[in-house]
């Protein structure tokens, strides 16, 4: 469904991005980690469309999106959380999905409304549905992100450190809401995350990023048993 | 409420028994009875010439073109993020257009209206100049391209170059005949582009504005098209100032570049909006008002008056962000126009 080829990204000098190759089928649950800069964000980015790659390609249902605008991605089917929560703060919580859900969803009024009914139930938003998103917390900011992103009823899911900050109880249910919509709606998931043990109970792949390469990709537990991805990441998270 | 169709994924809807507990609702009791009196007040205005002497119909006039004016430029900041220093370009476009269709023989008020149109028109080419920038660069950017018009304009001799010139085509009206004439079309004008407003920000586009104007970034990463809607917004400002612009010159019966381009319009309308209030719908009436009033007490000119409207515009912008009327909403907690969503929370076994 999503094939990053050969993608690079430089800033000035540095190349937080330096030749990735990524496939992602429909239906996937994939996970990325790797150490502070390693890049993971910028691949995001980069699948999103928010930023342009220097080189490679990126197609996303067999369409080359490599120059596509981001909002034309959310509209095809890429719903993205941020890693620092980016809400509209000026308008409510609701009004933040029904953004969402009519343009990149592309539901009319009615049908949006469901929507972000429906997402916010799942986000445990729907109590604070009427307040200004700018007077959420941090952690409802990242609901909101997660909420939002739902609400333009995306094929491909890309979150970005989500779950960071959550108390086990929050993100026990965090992980069943993930799985839900993987397993049940059939939703495609990059999930970016440091926390590995929550992260490999919904994910069926792991990626690995060190300095803007990918280093291991495959099943969970072998890419954690490899010596390279021990050295270069889990030795210094001790995760 | 009919369950929610997945149009793309074809996945099967949510089990919204369980989860979609609750209503939207825009309208309330409070905000119809508004949105009512205000139809009642555009009502009974536009009963004033009948009953009212020449002096109030004037003054009014030149109240409801600061209204039309700060409904524009908040329309453009307070909903689309875009804050410019540059709509008097539109409002002396307005102007010298309704000279210019007079002097091809239109009448002048029909000139009016089309000067209007005439507004719209030179946005959408510009539009793709101005809409590169973000933040600063917009506003000055704005301002520069007004300049230019202006200096443009000032150089046209037909269009009596840098002195003015009358408009003389209106004399061939009995003067309270024009004065009225004149009032109907200004509450005409800015009722209709309220109204335009109005709906706007109702429909979906009025959310995706607000996603722009709070975060550009985040609201292309939804799928909003962020060009498009600044353009349709910047477009419709440039109208409304244009049509300010056309009335200003039926109401003083003279233009002159310096005076009609003057930065001075940008004054008074971000005054007038961070007063009564940016991103309300009433704010900016009731800022309008308020620089009404200042007017005729300190008259419209001099350095220290602009120096002192910009002072108190700042001192708003940094302690009553929201104005008067936010300062009104948010004590109250009531909305008092039916603009924003609010979700009634539904009993979960209703479904
Ligand atoms: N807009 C930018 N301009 C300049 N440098 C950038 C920009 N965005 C990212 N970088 C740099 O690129 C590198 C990769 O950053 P990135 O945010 O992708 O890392 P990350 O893997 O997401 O890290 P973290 O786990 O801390 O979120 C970093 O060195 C960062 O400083
Ligand atoms: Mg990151």
């Amino acid at each position: 469904m999503l094939v990053a080829t050969g993608v690079r990204r430089d800033f000035g000098a540095l190349a937080a991005l330096d030749g990735v190759d990524l496939r992602i089928d429909a239906g996937d649950a994939v996970g990325i980690v790797g150490p502070n800069g390693a890049g993971k964000t910028t691949l995001l980015n980069v699948l999103a469309g928010t930023i342009l790659p220097s080189a490679g390609s990126v197609s996303f249902k067999g369409q080359d999106v490599t120059r596509a605008r981001a909002d034309a991605r959310a509209r095809m089917g890429i719903g993205r959380a941020h890693q620092i929560p980016r809400p509209f703060g000026g308008m409510t919580v609701f009004e933040n999905c029904f953004v969402g859900a009519s343009t990149g969803g592309g539901l009319r009024r009615r049908a949006a409304y469901e929507r972000c009914l429906t997402v916010l139930e799942m986000s445990g938003l729907a109590e604070l549905a009427d307040r200004r998103a700018d007077t959420l917390g941090l952690l409802e900011r990242k609901r909101l992100e997660l909420a939002r992103a739902l609400a333009t009823n995306p094929e491909l899911l890309l979150l970005d450190e989500i779950g960071a900050g959550l108390t086990d109880a929050e993100s026990a249910q965090l992980v069943t809401l993930i799985q839900e919509l993987n397993r049940r709606d059939g939703i495609a998931v990059v999930w970016i995350e440091h926390i590995v043990h929550v992260l490999v109970q919904v994910v069926e792949r792991l990626v690995c990023m060190v300095s803007g390469r990918v280093l291991a990709d495959g099943e969970p537990k072998a890419v954690l048993a490899d010596k390279r991805v021990v050295d270069a990441y889990l030795g210094s998270a001790a995760a | 409420m009919e369950p929610q169709t997945d149009t793309r994924t074809g996945a099967a809807p949510e089990p919204a028994a369980a989860l979609a507990a609750g209503q939207v609702s825009r309208w309330t009791r409070l905000s119809a009875g508004f949105t009512g009196g205000l139809g009642v007040v555009v009502l009974l205005l536009a009963l004033v010439p009948v009953a009212m002497g020449a002096t109030l119909v004037q003054d009014l006039t030149t109240l409801l073109i600061l209204v039309l004016m700060a409904t524009m430029w908040n329309a453009l900041a307070g909903y689309g993020g875009l804050v410019s220093v540059g709509l008097q370009a539109y409002i002396g476009l307005g102007a010298y257009a309704t000279v210019w269709f007079s002097l091809q023989g239109v009448d002048p008020y029909w000139g009016m209206v089309l000067a209007t149109l005439f507004c719209a028109v030179v946005a959408l080419p510009l539009s793709f100049l101005v809409l590169r920038f973000r933040g600063a660069q917009f506003a000055i950017g704005t301002w520069v391209v007004a300049e230019a018009i202006g200096i443009y304009v000032g150089l046209d001799n037909q269009l009596g170059a840098g002195t003015g010139i009358s408009l003389v085509q209106l004399d061939s009206y009995a003067t309270s005949t024009r004065e009225h004439i004149t009032y109907w079309l200004t509450l005409a004008l800015t009722t209709f582009f309220s109204v335009i407003v109005f709906m706007l920000l109702r429909g979906r586009l009025g959310a995706s504005l607000q996603a722009i104007r709070d975060d550009e970034q985040a609201a292309a990463s939804v799928g909003v098209r962020v060009v498009s809607a600044k353009r349709i917004l910047f477009i419709l400002a440039s109208a409304g100032c244009g049509a300010a612009g056309a009335m200003t010159a039926a109401n003083i019966l003279f233009v002159q570049p310096t005076a009609i381009f003057s930065v001075n319009y940008s004054a008074f309308m971000i005054f007038m909006v961070l007063v009564g209030g940016i991103g309300t719908f009433e704010g900016p009436i009731v800022g309008a008002v308020i620089l009404y009033f200042i007017q005729q007490q300190f008259g419209n000119d001099g350095t220290w008056y602009l120096i002192g409207l910009g002072a108190v515009a700042i001192l708003f912008a940094v302690f009553l962000p929201r104005g008067l009327w936010g300062l009104l909403e948010e004590r109250t907690g009531l909305r008092f126009m039916p603009l924003g969503y609010r979700v009634r929370r539904r009993a979960r076994e209703l479904r």
